[in-house]
């Protein structure tokens, strides 16, 4: 884990070379599937990576220290898919190919499994939150159809509905799932990338989808939606990522696609400061691109096998866990520290305490 | 010459020049010019003019009463001198006898002072040195007998003072206070300049066939003055008298000769320098080129500076020099001048002139030494290119070079660094060649070249080929350029930067013309960009909080790597991989499994060896179909891995493969890099619990592993502190010790490849031309037997090896000499000590002889260093024989 700064990009005529990974965990010992970044906006200096592997663990790493601190095994060995905290009391939620979906306690030092939610889809399509820190918040899974999303109220497990589409649509299984909220009016929207390569935007609580647009002929494998700009990007097994944009009808329109060298996108990211995102490629590359303008800014090429997913910290870092079993932390572009835009909501900011150094 | 000199106010060297040749060792400064002042010191020059001493019998017979008088007062005060005891009356002779060194207040009439000068004043100073003694110099109080004893010395004429100096500092027999006396006198004589009276003294004797004897004596003493008194005075001697300090006093005297002889001739008076050449030349003979030279070098080259005279009396200065001096002066001054023009300045024409000049200038510097740096060879042929009668010279010079520089013998025998000295002069004359010149021989030259690059790229010693490759190509380039260039792929280091600059030194007009205004607008360019980056940033931070602008901050890395991906098309196990490699006509497919096999090999070594001979024949029969970056690393590592998981079948068939047919040297050379990979990667101590842990890799969970090295550190802390030690040395443990694993197959490896060599094919022969892979042989079995350390079957193969080097001990290829030399070290490392003195014992003793035979001659240095070597460890085998030996 030897310490490789990148260099700063310059307005030197002739293009720098890629940079080098800052630093890369290793010890993950299987596939890394998912990743996310906890803490370290506000108070905490240091963030912590959490990564969910193939062998269904989840680690807890520590930035600072570049080691594991914790490991949580809650998944009877089969892979974690998704991660993702609460932005109230330390809580995590990881999902796994074990159909549950566990909420785990990590405060003061715990790592418990507080409660689970079964599953019913055996796919591949992470789950997604809404949680605006009250007590209760808003979950969106895989449902038990082939093609179903399920809404649930947490933490009472309440399900509020499902979403289903109509019957001549036949999107096929839902992929990848995002709520949100637009900050006008308080409906909380679900947009949800299919099967078909399509991405549908649900209107949650009339259960009806507002709008459909085809972004791919192959299934989309991940996308992230810029909800200030109403922007979303998709990408898929094929060899394009699609940007598509969300107009004042709730309508949504494709925007343009950009080739790729090679097929197959597993994640995309888009940095809490909206200025790049980051592709998780299947051809071993994380890729950098101008989030207005869809410019490629950099190929970073330091896996060798499959990238299953890249995550952003609220301070700019960027991780990639990757077949290898390893993940590589990048520091790319800093984050100016005078930003007046507000952050995405990838992270949550909670402080969560110093539970793993027990 | 003379037509070329700025000075045109000057008048006489016209004439100068025109009658110089007819005495070549005189300067003639024109028609005699009456009335010149006696300025020159104590030299008698009555009659002035060209005659500058008159002739003898005539004025005998005129003076004859002013000569009777002089011997007259002479005996007298030299029998006073010789004899008195009386202080004043020996003062008022010398008082007397001071009449006759004129200066006084009633000098003697002149034809007195030089009957005096001439007959009696070396016997008067014999006089006056053995009279000298404490008790002598006593008789007067207060020193005052000294002075002026010690002034006939410093005031009478310099050349018989000097010489009777020396010869009574030479005759007296130990230390003594007459010696030091005379040696204190010595130093003030030197230190008041007497020396340049001495050599201007010989200056003036145009007429006289002079004596040739005195001439003789006054060169030796004067050259020869540091060692005559350091030999005599030994660790007394004066700093003054060092050669460090008396060598650049000359080189100041002379000067100040040269610079009367100037005065003097553009006065019109004629003069001859030819002692003053005789005195260079032995200076420079006796080895203080630096020191001499060193002094008038800078000083003549200010003066000659525009100055016909002073160029004229340089160019006589250095043509009078005797033969036998030329070649250590040239060498001196080539070595001092700054450039080609100091030195055309300082030497003329000369090498026209001076056939041992010339022999000097064109052929000793340039083919039989080489220890002269890169700037001197630049004047020297510069020198030869500076003027249009030199320049045939420079294009003999040059053929002969180039000439040199092909023959293959003189490629084979020469040591390297007269070769790189030769080809540095090569491209030094072709730097100073005119292309016109160039096109009158251009096909002598093209002709050696040509045969020069072939002998050379045959070599075997990557230094020969790339000197060849460099000169080949500039050469070709400048001979030769509107014919295709010629292009070799070698790597730029330092001696092709160097040899490449002598080339792109040469004067052309045109090139920095063209290339400034290029220059100008990108350094004109670099501020005006830095200002524009510097406006921008502040606008930028303004506005940092709009979208707008905020993106130009994002510049792209570079994404040239970023390329299709083909792992795709891997091949997952080794049997897809050999059809792939076989029979595929997808070339990403076989790009990938050519990328694929090393990591295959290594991952399932049972299923490696179940077809290691099949993919070991594919691998060696690969052809680079595609350009595949690294293709022969590839390649390369992928067959060491075979012979490393299988190594028995895998090496007898490539040994066997190295002497059949149908093979290009390539591939034979990769046979027998790849069995030396292969060989140290099996021997390599260590190499088996690695490979155990790959095999097995064992999911040690990070509570158990921590434990382990718990409980030991406590015991390890225990023992510590109950142990008390003395001695300071490290606990560290060596590496863990294995078996060497080389040891089971050493034999399939070596002796295939050994039995062969003397058995020549169509297509290859080992002892023939193929001497480069032999050179390769000879390395690899080197390698091999050292690999071998520890093993059972290092004894019969040390003893197989030293016979094969005994066979080709008189190889005319250096490399191969070099692969023996090392196989001979690699035995005496290898095979154990005892062993090699009971199984080898013929086999060392010849080897000794030759052994120092090649460390004392051997044209190549690399093979001298090996030789040494093999001496060395062959030496420490005697030095452990020997505490044996006397029980």
């Amino acid at each position: 884990m030897e310490k490789m700064t990148a260099p700063p990009p310059n307005m030197a005529a002739s293009p720098l070379p890629p940079p080098d990974p800052c630093f890369v965990l290793r010890g993950a010992q299987s596939a890394v599937h998912a990743l996310h970044f906890f803490g370290g906006a506000q108070g905490q200096v240091h963030p912590l990576l959490l990564s969910g592997s193939l062998s269904g663990l989840v680690h807890i790493w520590s930035l600072q220290t570049r080691r594991a601190v914790a490991t949580l095994d809650g998944h009877g060995g089969q892979c974690v898919t998704w991660l993702q905290t609460l932005p109230q009391g330390r809580q995590l939620l990881s999902q796994g190919r074990d159909l549950k979906l566990c909420l785990w306690d990590l405060a003061e030092g715990r790592n418990t499994v507080v409660d689970s939610v079964p599953l019913e889809s055996m796919g591949f399509c992470r789950s997604s939150i809404l949680a605006g820190g009250q007590e209760r918040w808003m979950l969106a899974m895989p449902g038990r159809g082939n093609d179903e999303v399920q809404i649930l109220e947490m933490p009472s497990k309440t399900s509020v509905c499902t979403l289903k589409p109509e019957a001549d649509a036949k999107p096929g299984m839902p992929m990848c799932l995002e709520l949100w909220q637009a900050d006008s009016s308080p409906r909380p929207l679900l947009l949800a990338g299919y099967e078909d390569g399509s991405v549908a935007l649900w209107d949650v609580s009339e259960r009806k989808v507002c709008s459909r647009v085809a972004c791919h002929t192959e299934p989309v494998m991940g996308f992230d939606f810029d909800s200030q700009k109403a922007r979303g990007v998709s990408g898929s097994a094929e060899k394009a990522l699609a940007v598509w944009s969300l107009d004042e009808q709730q309508a949504l329109q494709m925007c343009r696609t950009h080739e790729l060298t090679n097929p197959g996108i597993a994640d995309v990211k888009i940095r809490p400061d909206r200025k790049i995102l980051a592709t998780a490629g299947w051809d071993h590359r994380v890729r950098v691109f101008h989030w207005r303008t869809m410019k490629p800014l950099a190929v970073l090429s330091f896996h060798s096998a499959t990238i299953h997913c890249v995550a952003f910290a609220t301070d700019g870092l960027l991780a990639a866990g990757s077949g290898d079993q390893r993940i590589s932390i990048w520091s790319l572009y800093p984050i100016s520290t005078d930003s007046s835009t507000p952050l995405l909501g990838h992270t949550e900011g909670g402080e969560v305490g110093a539970h793993a150094s027990a | 010459m003379g037509s070329s000199c700025p000075e045109v106010s000057q008048p006489r060297p016209r004439t100068a020049c025109r009658t110089g040749p007819r005495r070549p060792c005189r300067i003639s400064g024109g028609i005699a010019a009456a009335g010149r002042p006696g300025a020159r010191g104590e030299t008698p020059g009555p009659s002035g003019g060209s005659v500058a001493v008159s002739p003898e019998s005539p004025m005998d017979s005129r003076m004859d009463p002013a000569v009777s008088a002089v011997r007259l007062t002479v005996r007298e005060a030299v029998h006073t001198l010789s004899s008195s005891e009386d202080g004043d009356r020996i003062l008022s002779t010398l008082g007397s006898l001071k009449r006759y060194l004129g200066g006084a207040e009633n000098p003697a009439l002149p034809g007195e002072q030089e009957e005096f000068a001439r007959m009696h004043f070396s016997a008067l100073l014999r006089c006056l040195v053995g009279r000298l003694s404490p008790a002598w110099l006593e008789l007067l109080p207060g020193g005052q007998l000294e002075a002026p004893w010690a002034s006939f010395f410093l005031e009478g004429p310099a050349d018989q003072a000097f010489l009777v100096l020396m010869e009574s500092i030479e005759g007296m027999a130990g230390p003594s206070f007459r010696l030091m006396k005379m040696v204190q006198l010595l130093a003030q004589f030197l230190g008041a300049g007497r020396v340049a009276a001495v050599m201007e003294s010989q200056c003036w004797q145009l007429a006289e066939p002079a004596f040739p004897l005195l001439q003789e004596t006054l060169l030796a003493k004067l050259v020869g003055l540091p060692d005559h008194l350091g030999n005599r005075l030994q660790r007394e001697n004066l700093a003054a008298f060092l050669p460090q300090n008396y060598f650049p006093l000359l080189g100041e005297e002379l000067l100040r000769v040269l610079q009367a002889v100037v005065d003097s001739l553009r006065d019109g008076w004629d003069c001859s320098i030819s002692f003053l050449s005789q005195v260079l030349g032995k200076a420079c003979v006796h080895g203080r080129q630096k020191e001499i030279l060193g002094v008038l070098v800078p000083q003549l080259m200010a003066l000659t500076q525009g100055n016909c005279l002073w160029q004229r009396v340089c160019w006589r200065l250095v043509e009078c020099v005797p033969d036998r001096a030329m070649e250590a002066l040239l060498t001196g001054l080539v070595e001092a001048a700054s450039g080609p023009e100091v030195l055309s300045r300082l030497l003329g024409n000369l090498v026209m002139k001076s056939k041992k000049a010339r022999f000097v200038m064109t052929r000793k510097i340039l083919f039989l030494q080489y220890r002269y740096s890169t700037p001197m060879l630049q004047s020297l042929l510069g020198y030869l290119a500076m003027d249009s009668q030199r320049r045939p010279l420079l294009v003999q010079a040059l053929k002969e070079l180039l000439e040199t520089w092909g023959s293959s013998s003189a490629i084979r025998h020469a040591p390297l660094p007269q070769q790189r000295y030769v080809s540095k002069a090569v491209l030094i004359c072709l730097a100073n060649l005119r292309e016109a010149e160039l096109r009158d021989s251009r096909d002598e030259l093209l002709a050696s070249l040509m045969a020069g690059v072939k002998s050379r790229l045959d070599s075997s010693l990557p230094a020969v080929r790339r000197l060849g490759m460099i000169v080949a190509e500039v050469a070709s380039a400048r001979i030769h350029p509107e014919g295709p260039p010629l292009r070799f792929q070698y790597e730029d280091d330092e001696l092709s930067r160097e040899l490449l600059a002598l080339v792109a030194a040469q004067p052309v007009a045109d090139s920095p013309s063209e290339a400034s205004p290029a220059v100008a607008p990108v350094a004109a360019e670099a501020p005006d960009r830095g200002s524009t980056e510097g406006g921008g940033v502040p606008a930028q931070a303004e506005g940092a909080g709009s979208d707008l602008d905020s993106d130009d901050d994002l510049v792209p890395y570079d994404m040239s790597g970023d390329q299709e991906l083909k792992s795709s098309k891997a091949p997952a196990y080794l049997r897809d991989c050999v059809e792939a490699l076989t029979s595929s006509e997808d070339w990403e497919r076989w790009e990938a499994a050519l990328q694929a096999v090393e990591g295959l090999i290594v991952r399932s070594p049972a299923a490696t060896r179940e077809v290691s001979v099949e993919l070991a024949k594919v691998l060696l029969h690969l052809e680079e179909k595609t350009s595949v970056v690294g293709f022969e690393v590839l390649r390369q590592r992928a067959l060491v891995a075979v012979v490393v998981t299988d190594p028995a079948p895998v090496a007898e068939y490539l040994t066997s493969q190295f002497y059949a047919i149908n093979f290009s040297l390539r591939q034979r050379m990769d046979i027998l890099d790849v069995l030396t990979l292969a060989a140290q990667e099996l021997s390599r101590p260590g190499r088996l619990p690695k490979a155990a842990q790959v095999g097995s890799p064992s999911p040690a969970s990070p509570s158990s592993s921590t434990e382990a090295p718990a409980w030991r550190v406590v015991v390890e802390e225990r023992i510590r502190n109950k142990t008390r030690r003395f001695s300071q040395g490290s606990a560290r443990r060596g590496p863990d010790a294995g078996p060497n694993e080389f040891s089971l197959v050493a034999g399939w490896f070596f002796f295939p490849l050994i039995q062969h060599f003397d058995r020549p094919l169509v297509t290859f022969d080992l002892l023939g031309e193929d001497q480069l892979v032999l050179g390769r042989l000879a390395h690899t079995l080197g390698a091999m037997m050292y690999l071998a350390v520890n093993t059972t079957v290092a004894v019969p193969m040390g003893k197989a090896l030293l016979e094969f080097v005994w066979t080709l001990r008189f190889h005319g290829d250096a490399y191969v000499r070099q692969g023996l030399l090392s196989a001979v070290s690699a035995v005496l490392l290898s095979v154990p000590t005892a062993r090699l003195l009971t199984d080898l014992p013929d086999e060392l003793l010849e080897a000794g002889p030759w052994l120092a035979d090649v460390a004392e001659q051997d044209s190549d240095e690399d093979c001298r260093v090996l030789a040494v070597k093999a001496l060395l460890l062959l030496e420490k085998l005697k030095d452990t024989l020997l505490p044996l030996t006397p029980p």
